[in-house]
């Protein structure tokens, strides 16, 4: 780390151990989110990194806002989560949006007075994600929109939406991204899901009824959605790494810590070889995934983009967290299966990375994709 | 299995039947809520299964551990939480009084015990002492004609529901003197403290059971003063093989809920159970459920015709329930968003089995007992 990524990390420790740390539990137990935590992360310049100054952004790599995300990830991954999905919004206006739109809306997110979110995933289409079906017909002066989005991280508590819908026929080539604001007329959000983790950060679907949106709010053109989809694909693979490794890296630490204060048998239960091992086993995957996805932010930066190696990040970083997490409510015995110690949450809020951004059998594939291009 | 007698296999119909009518529409909402289905296992009364090992003379089912796998199973596929307050009744509390009461105490708890009139819990961890259960330090004084009992008991499962607690206490200094007592909660025996929140098994209780001088009768004793270690490992045998049972459901829904998923869920145009991946993670769930069904029944059989120990029984709480994790994650996966969703049985599933690597022994501790008895044996 160099010396301004010192300078985030410990920032964001006091400000973690301050502000979410004393509240995970009790926020995950309630399904709240505060708007205000994100809103003073915003005040210190975390909720637009990777953003340029011009636009309130702190103009920084990737790599420094992975070091921050698992910063935060180790006492929230549903905080982590939140700034992570709203600054890919970001990413996206800021290289396919014209001056106008980055004007318009990037101040507002890169400042963390409102929050991005990112509609793509419909009931029927997850994984196969070129296949949805919402629907964006053009009339005088717009489009009229259709449809319902499923998964909408942030929907509800988020102010600005890129949305996904089809302007021409099956398939990527008839798929556009369009600007929607709340509180636009026929925008509507539907029921709150219920998940087993990631409880602090909402999930909602989101309708489309006869919605209109000024042609304005088109990002780039017609039939270019799924470029500008893609576009933000390989950073946020490796941003989900770099939450994964945070929590890691928190259920590490929880673990060696209890089995350091907790005696059995009349000895700390750290003394038993088979949880030596285990925990040996835990730190070594830890700094497999962080070296994995640092490598895959060092490429971002310097704009030699590997997909193949963020998706390897993602995939690692991922599977380590719940392997990791599972093995920490282990050494944990019976109170890690408890809401008094965090590592039974952490295990919950593990799952899902292994979900989002693309399944890690999606990943599998990608990673295979390239396998026989290369050869 | 072929070896199930005709009762054996009657008991797993009535069972399915049971938990598809009674328990399986509403464990999502005990889960969500923190409530316990106690209708359902009042009416678990009814259908003969809350003394499954008990003596018939007592209104039991007369039955063995095979049986009590069987319906652990069955009830294990719809609701694992409800599962594990029915075993902390049949077998924690009422198969331990079965084995180790006077006919006297049977008498006088075992009827309404098996009916479901009375509900049962079991004491042995203890803050301090989870793993290290010999060293628990809930001490049992004598002092005239009754005891005066001081110490906490944890993770008592059904505790805040109980009428009679079957418990373990220190009746002296050596380390193996503890003493067994059944105490009721009506004559002011112990007093129950907050409840356990839990990241799976919700729908099942769990709470303290503290005692501050409470006064005993000696008549509350079971058997004689400082015997009841061996006793206690004993019903260890039998919990842990049940336990498993559960363990064994969990995989098998999950089985089930993946091979429904894969033949209705399309992406790209096709079922995805055409995909290799999700074939892969389904041939090799199937197979290590299956695996895991014929080891546990195999066992419990055994268990049934005198074939005990405490290895066997280890061996199948160590295997069974981490299958069933990692089953459980796999099916997750497989399901995608829905899957991590509260729509799909499968996340709770996930987050009760978690439990059952830990309760009844961790993991860690039946890597201890099976390799400390294996290298015992061959040293001699």
């Amino acid at each position: 780390m160099n010396e301004l990524q010192v300078e985030l990390k410990s920032q964001l420790e006091k400000f973690r151990l301050a502000k979410i740390e004393p509240y995970a539990e009790e926020d995950d137990a309630n399904e709240n989110f505060r708007m205000e935590v994100f809103q003073e992360l915003g005040a210190l310049g975390f909720c637009g990194m990777t953003i340029s100054e011009e636009y309130g952004g702190a103009g920084l790599g990737y790599s420094d806002a992975c070091i921050a995300l698992q910063e935060i990830a180790k006492s929230s991954v549903a905080y982590a989560v939140t700034v992570s999905v709203s600054t890919m919004v970001q990413g996206i206006i800021q290289r396919f949006g014209n001056e106008e739109q980055k004007k318009k809306y990037l101040p507002e997110l890169t400042s963390g007075q409102g929050i991005g979110a990112f509609c793509l995933s419909e009931s029927s289409s997850g994984s196969d994600a070129k296949a949805l079906k919402t629907t964006a017909k053009k009339v005088e002066g717009g489009y009229i929109l259709n449809g319902s989005k499923m998964w909408i991280t942030s929907g509800g508590i988020a102010k600005t939406y890129i949305v996904m819908a089809r302007t021409g026929g099956e398939g990527a080539k008839g798929v556009s991204a369009f600007i929607v604001e709340d509180g636009t007329e026929g925008f509507s959000f539907g029921k709150k899901e219920k998940k087993m983790g990631w409880k602090a950060s909402p999930t909602r679907e989101v309708l489309f009824q006869n919605c209109f949106i000024p042609e304005e709010n088109l990002i780039g053109n017609e039939g270019e959605g799924f470029k500008v989809a893609l576009g933000g694909l390989d950073a946020g693979r490796v941003t989900i790494g770099a939450i994964a490794v945070g929590l890691t890296e928190r259920a590490v630490e929880e673990s060696v810590r209890y089995s350091l204060e907790r005696s059995q048998f009349d000895q700390p239960i750290f003394d038993f070889q088979g949880l030596q091992f285990m925990m040996a086993d835990m730190a070594t995957e830890l700094e497999a995934s962080r070296l994995l996805v640092e490598r895959g932010a060092e490429l971002l930066d310097k704009n030699q983009i590997n997909s193949k190696l963020c998706s390897m990040a993602k995939l690692k970083a991922t599977d380590v967290a719940m392997k990791v997490t599972t093995d920490a409510v282990q050494i944990h015995g019976g109170v890690g299966y408890t809401s008094e110690y965090p590592v039974e949450r952490m295990m919950r809020d593990a799952k899902v990375l292994q979900i989002v951004e693309g399944t890690n059998q999606v990943q599998r594939v990608v990673i295979a994709r390239h396998l026989k291009k290369e050869n | 299995m072929w070896y199930f007698s005709d009762e054996e296999k009657q008991l797993q119909e009535v069972c399915k039947d049971f938990a598809r009518k009674e328990i399986l529409p509403h464990a999502e909402k005990h889960d969500t809520d923190e409530t316990f289905n106690i209708e359902a296992f009042k009416k678990m009364g009814e259908l003969g299964v809350l003394g499954i090992t008990a003596d018939p003379e007592y209104g039991g089912a007369g039955m063995g551990c095979l049986a009590a796998t069987i319906v652990m199973e069955e009830f294990g596929k719809a609701c694992p939480g409800l599962t594990l307050s029915f075993l902390a009744h049949s077998i924690l509390a009422v198969n331990n009084i079965e084995n180790n009461a006077s006919d006297e105490q049977k008498a006088k708890y075992l009827p309404k015990l098996v009916t479901g009139e009375h509900i049962g819990c079991m004491g042995m961890s203890e803050p301090e002492y989870g793993s290290d259960a010999v060293g628990i330090q809930t001490r049992a004084q004598k002092d005239g004609d009754h005891y005066l009992i001081n110490g906490t008991k944890m993770w008592i499962t059904n505790a805040q529901y109980s009428d009679i607690a079957y418990v373990y206490t220190r009746t002296g200094e050596e380390r193996k003197n503890l003493s067994t007592f059944i105490l009721e909660k009506a004559k002011g025996h112990y007093d129950v403290g907050k409840p356990i929140h839990k990241m799976g098994m919700r729908g099942s209780p769990t709470g303290e059971l503290i005692f501050e001088n409470s006064k005993v009768e000696k008549e509350h004793l079971v058997g004689k003063e400082g015997d009841s270690v061996y006793h206690m490992m004993k019903n260890l045998e039998i919990e842990r093989l049940t336990i498993a049972g559960i363990s064994l459901g969990i995989a098998q829904a999950c089985v089930d809920q993946c091979l429904k998923y894969a033949n209705e869920r399309k992406q790209f145009g096709k079922n995805i159970g055409d995909y290799q991946l999700i074939q892969k993670m389904i041939a090799e769930m199937a197979t290590e459920t299956e695996m895991m069904r014929n080891f546990l029944y195999n066992l419990c059989y055994r268990y049934d015709r005198g074939e005990k120990g405490p290895v066997t029984a280890a061996m199948a709480k160590l295997q069974v329930p981490k299958m069933a994790t990692k089953i459980a994650l796999d099916a997750i996966q497989l399901h995608g968003g829905y899957g991590y969703s509260r729509e799909f049985p499968i996340e709770r599933l996930m987050r009760d089995n978690k439990l059952n690597e830990i309760g009844a022994g961790t993991n860690e501790v039946m890597i201890m007992i099976i390799a400390k008895n294996l290298l015992k044996e061959t040293a001699q």
